[in-house]
């Protein structure tokens, strides 16, 4: 009975994606790399809304909505994101994010 | 177990494993391909969860435009040195150790959640809108939570509403991102590198890490 799929296994796989995330986004050195660490908190919040959207009624519709906000929201936020990193790139050479030190006090 | 359940736990593993890869994975070419497997599992799992514009939409514009835009960026940027930058062993520790912590916690919330209110988060499979009613909730023309009550708030406490429209935000996200767009074409337009101009007044760093100079000569 614990095999049969709910509303919980979806949570758990959202969780999963976004503590990967998080931890990407710690760890990495390369801004891109950061970068991919946004999108998987982004999709680990999109699965939870869809997931919501199928599991709770009152969620029929606006699970869904959010979800094609997020994803179109996350390109926006994509294609800003390397425009700057481009930028940085054209300045320093490098997308090292410990270079990045100019606003440094 | 029926076939949707073999066919969840194939694209949840598939999802998983390939989202600990990126993470894993020092090379920034290789974590790339293993984000484009991440996001495929992700929408097979809206189209498995019946939300097949939503899945759609994912392949279309994440794995389709989005990761491409990744992709792009690493080639114009990772070369040499910085396709491969390693963290030392101790920050690997640190960083495994909070994301267990943080696994945990969020694991053991969802448990005690359940514990503390057992019908709040209970699983009612109900029906899954499909497109018609998405884009007529997006025009303003259904009611879009069923019951007509606003999503979140009980139905005892809400007031009655004829039509719950998302055209406003509809119009908000695709002006946002018709700037954000112009603005990105703007910040990312190619120029003169400093260094390539004036060599000389390049910053020289005194950690050796980086070189303008050497680097530019490759480029």
């Amino acid at each position: 009975m614990i095999f049969a799929v709910g509303l919980d296994h979806f949570l758990l796989l959202g969780a999963l994606l976004f503590v990967c995330g998080a931890v990407c986004m710690a760890t990495k050195r390369n801004a891109i790399g950061i970068l991919m660490g946004v999108e998987l908190v982004l999709n680990a919040a999109t699965i939870n809304f869809v997931a919501f959207a199928r599991y709770n009624p009152v969620f029929q519709v606006e699970g869904q909505i959010f979800a094609l906000f997020v994803i179109v929201l996350a390109a926006a936020e994509a294609a800003i994101a390397l425009a700057i990193v481009l930028n940085f790139y054209n300045n320093h050479m490098t997308v090292d994010v410990d270079t990045a030190e100019e606003l440094k006090g | 177990m029926t076939l949707t359940d073999v066919l969840f736990y194939l694209l949840a593993a598939t999802t998983g494993i390939c989202a600990l890869a990126v993470v894993v994975t020092q090379n920034i070419v290789r974590a790339a391909a293993w984000l484009l497997f991440t996001l495929g599992g992700v929408s097979g799992l809206f189209f498995l969860l019946g939300a097949d514009f939503v899945g759609a939409t994912q392949l279309l514009v994440y794995v389709g435009g989005t990761l491409v835009l990744v992709v792009f960026g690493v080639m114009l940027t990772a070369q040499g040195p910085f396709i491969n930058m390693r963290i030392s062993a101790a920050e690997w520790a640190i960083a495994l150790s909070v994301g267990l912590i943080l696994y945990g916690v969020l694991a053991a919330s969802l448990v005690i959640s359940k514990q503390l209110e057992p019908s709040a988060g209970q699983s009612v499979s109900g029906e899954m809108a499909d497109s018609t009613v998405l884009g007529q909730s997006l025009l303003g023309q259904s009611q879009a939570a069923p019951a007509g009550y606003l999503a979140g708030i009980p139905a005892s406490v809400s007031r009655e509403r004829k039509k719950m429209s998302y055209l406003l935000p509809f119009e908000i996200v695709s002006v946002h991102l018709l700037v954000v767009l112009i603005g990105a074409a703007y910040l990312a337009r190619a120029k003169r590198r400093r260094s390539a101009v004036v060599p000389a007044s390049s910053p020289q760093r005194g950690d050796g890490r980086t070189n303008g100079q050497q680097l530019g000569v490759t480029v």
